[in-house]
This record gives structure tokens, sequence and C-alpha cells, in this order.
């Protein structure tokens, strides 16, 4: 193959030219690593794990995403889509790598944009509508801190796929998290105003802050052969973290009760708020359209 | 003669620059971390993404691909490595000159993490000096630049704005 057949048009589609729609034909993010399944481990077990939190960083990705031209300031708008460009990859990654596990065939975008709602296993602190600014805050503070404490522990996973892709995503959480938490303070610790709204924006978020500490089966039991976090074991951290900003913020910590699910079921079993279906006609809407395009 | 042929197509390999920072070569970046030429001639090429969602990963590909496909190789396949992750201590010394010849500044040495990462709430915890004037009096302006592996800062001194490459 000559370099002048090489043409940049060429390369972003190496599919079928017809069915090419929008966007680049994106490889698979997991080109060229092996992802046998661990001995010991079932494979639909490993899948469902990696939808968990593959779905926890895809679902916050696309609410971050809808912040892009809203945000006060130009550095914010960078910030913001840089997080939820990492959690993107994140979540490409882990989508890549539930579909190879599970021996389904499904590739990330299949996952991604052929789900419907209650086959999302994200929890639902993600998925909430926006607030303002400060609810933000919040909510990546929430999410980054226990998303970190989680990931830490998964660079030792006995799946060699899931502990490299944890290794590469705590250098980027706690950037996440700092970043959020330095907002946190400033508001917190600012004027009046800005300190009534940082401590709205903690109490509407704070309610799903239990949800990320319940254990499911899948996990019990990945947790027995090596490959997942026992979430249980994460509350002291991920407190003493936020305590710690939110004293520093002169912030209270929100006494409000944890939102219960429906019948003890929530995120983690598919049964979400009435947000998430709102987020994913969004997210869903031009790939469904065009079933046969490639992005 | 199949000693030059590696070497030949890792120096291929490595002359590919790197598609947002054209300053940089692959292998400055500490991107490129193999180039191999199996028996039927392919070269398989590994890269490390510098973040989990760098979208300039499919374009290195196909540069790396164009690069060695036009040097005659008859097959390529470029692969993803994730672990050990890619770390700004990578990137070579002499990348490290091109940035801040590009008035990019270069990052210290990456944090050591043992335990659980501190959360950090006060002032930016290192001096960077200002690529342009070399003052070490700047200020970080955002922890997130243009691409997600910079931050943005300012000189005190010259007041210029500049953008400076994250310790990862």
């Amino acid at each position: 193959m000559a370099r002048d057949d090489v043409s940049a048009y060429e390369s972003l589609v190496e599919h079928n030219d017809a069915r090419w729609a929008f966007g680049s034909d994106f490889d698979d993010p997991l080109a060229g690593v092996d992802t046998t399944v661990p001995p010991g481990v079932d494979g639909r077990d490993l899948a469902a794990y990696c939808l968990m939190l593959g779905d926890d960083a895809l679902i916050l990705s696309h609410r971050l995403q809808q912040w892009v031209t809203r945000l006060p300031e130009l550095e914010e708008e960078v910030a913001v889509a840089n997080i939820a460009l990492d959690l993107l990859g994140q979540a490409r990654f882990l989508l890549a790598r539930a579909g190879a596990a599970d021996g389904s065939g499904r590739d990330e975008d299949r996952l991604a944009f052929f789900r419907d709602e209650h086959e999302f296993r994200n929890v639902r602190l993600v998925e909430l509508p926006r607030g303002d600014f400060a609810c933000e805050m919040a909510r990546i503070l929430l999410a980054s801190t226990w998303r970190l404490a989680q990931f830490e522990r998964l660079r030792a996973s006995r799946d060699p796929v899931l502990a490299a892709i944890a290794a590469k995503a705590v250098n980027e959480l706690a950037y996440h998290r700092d970043y959020a938490a330095g907002w946190v303070v400033r508001l917190g610790d600012g004027t009046p105003l800005s300190h009534e709204r940082m401590q709205a924006g903690l109490e509407a978020v704070w309610p799903y802050l239990d949800e990320l500490f319940a254990i499911t089966d899948v996990e019990e039991r990945l947790v027995d052969v090596g490959v997942a976090v026992d979430p249980r074991l994460l509350r002291d951290e991920v407190e003493a973290v936020l305590d710690e900003v939110l004293r520093t913020a002169t912030l209270a910590r929100p006494e409000v009760l944890p939102r219960p699910g429906v019948r003890g079921r929530s995120g983690r079993d598919g049964v979400h708020t009435e947000a998430l279906g709102y987020l994913l006609a969004e997210l869903q809407s031009i790939a469904r359209a065009h079933p046969q395009g490639v992005w | 003669m199949a000693a030059t042929t590696l070497a030949d197509a890792r120096a291929i390999a490595a002359s590919v620059t790197d598609p947002e920072l054209p300053q940089l070569t692959l292998a400055d970046l500490g991107v490129l971390r193999d180039v191999r030429v199996s028996d039927d001639g392919t070269v398989v090429v590994s890269i490390t993404p510098t973040y989990s969602g760098c979208p300039a990963m499919e374009v290195m590909r196909r540069d790396l691909r164009a690069a060695l496909l036009d040097a005659g190789y008859p097959q390529v396949e470029v692969r993803t490595v994730l672990s050990p992750p890619w770390s700004s201590d990578w990137i070579t010394p002499e990348g490290r000159r091109k940035l801040a010849a590009a008035g990019i500044a270069p990052p210290g040495p990456a944090p050591r993490r043992s335990g659980p990462v501190l959360v950090q709430l006060g002032p930016p915890r290192q001096t960077v000096a200002c690529p342009q004037c070399g003052s070490p009096d700047t200020t970080e302006i955002s922890p997130f630049s243009g691409t997600a592996c910079k931050a943005l800062r300012r000189c005190e001194a010259c007041h210029e704005p500049f953008e400076h490459v994250k310790e990862l």
C-alpha cells in the first residue's frame, strides 16, 4: 500500500465506506491487549463488574459534557471537559473489557448505545440532573474520592486488564478530586452566599453517598477470587477525606437520610432515578437512529 | 539483515510526531514502548496513552501505520499497552528541551506515591519556571489546559501565560 492510499479519510474509515456515519471509526481501545479471563474467574461476573465501573464513568462523563459552554469561566470549561474526557477514556476501556470478558463480543459502542435504562449499572449519584456549579463540585468530590479509593485497591486485582486500567485511572482521579476539593473550599470558605450555596450543593448529593458502599452479589463473588474491591471497606477512607475537605471549607457534614432504592434495589441493580432515561435519550439517540453507522 | 530491518523500523516509528505536540516525537514523549518485526515482516508497534481519554491515540496509530507502510513494510500492527501506566518521567531529555523551546514548561519529577493519595488543598505544590523568561515566580491558572496532560500557568515576572506538562 503506497502512502497516497493511506489518506486521512481512508484511515478514519477502515470499514465499508457506505456505513460511515459521523465522527471517526474508533479502534478497539484494548487493541492488542490480552483479554483472557484469569482462571477461576467467571467471565460473566467480571463483565458485570466492569459494566458497573464503566457505567459510573460513562454517565458522569456525559453529565459533565452537558456543562460545556455553561461554566462560569473558560478555565472551568477546560477543566470540566478534561475530567469528562478522562472518564470517557476509562469508560471505553472498561466497556471494552466487559464485552471481551463475557464472550458476547459486544464492543464498547454496542454497550454504550444499545442497552436500555434498566441494563445500566451505574450508581445513582452520577446520573442526577445538573444542579448549580456548587452542586456539581460536590458531586465530583464525592464520586472521585470514592472512585479513587476503589481504583487504588483495584491495581492489585487478579484480572491484569482491570488492574492496568485502574493503575492508569488513579493518577487522573486524584486530579479530579483535588480540582473539586479546591472549589468546595473556595466556595465554602468564601462569601456568605457562596458558603450557603456550597452547603446546599452538598445537601443535594449527600443522600446518594450510602449507595456507594453497598456490595452486590457479583462483587461478593469477585472479592472471593481476588478480582473486585469490597465497597464496604472504602467508607472510612472516603469519609475521612470528605471530612477534611469540609472542615477546611468551614462546611457542615449534611445530616440527611440516605435516599432509599425501590425495595432495596438501586443503581447497581438497574433501578435508577427518572433522570437517567432522559440522559440516555440524548446519549443514544443518534446511534439508534443510524444503527448501521460506524463510529 | 533482520537486525537492520528492526533498527530501521524502530527509527521510523521513533520519528513519528505527536499529533498534539508536533515538536515532539512519540519516542521523545515516552509513548512509544516497543517495536518488533515478526518473521513474516509484520511490524508490531506498542504505544501507551498518556491519559485514558487521550483522543490522539487514533491519530498516532494512523500515523505510525502510514510511516511504516510508506517505508515498504508489508503489514503494520499497532498495539495498546496499559501497564505500566505512562509517566511524565518517560519524557526524554531531548523531549524536555523541545518542550521548553516550544514555550511549554517540562514536567518536574513525578510524585512517588505509596498508600492513599492525600488530598491536596493548599497552594500548588511545586515551583515551575517560566519557559519564556526563566522566572520561578509563576502561578497556576487552571490544573487543566488544552490537553489533559497540561496545566495552564502565568508568569508573574513577564506576565505571559504558558502551558506546563503535568507531573504524572
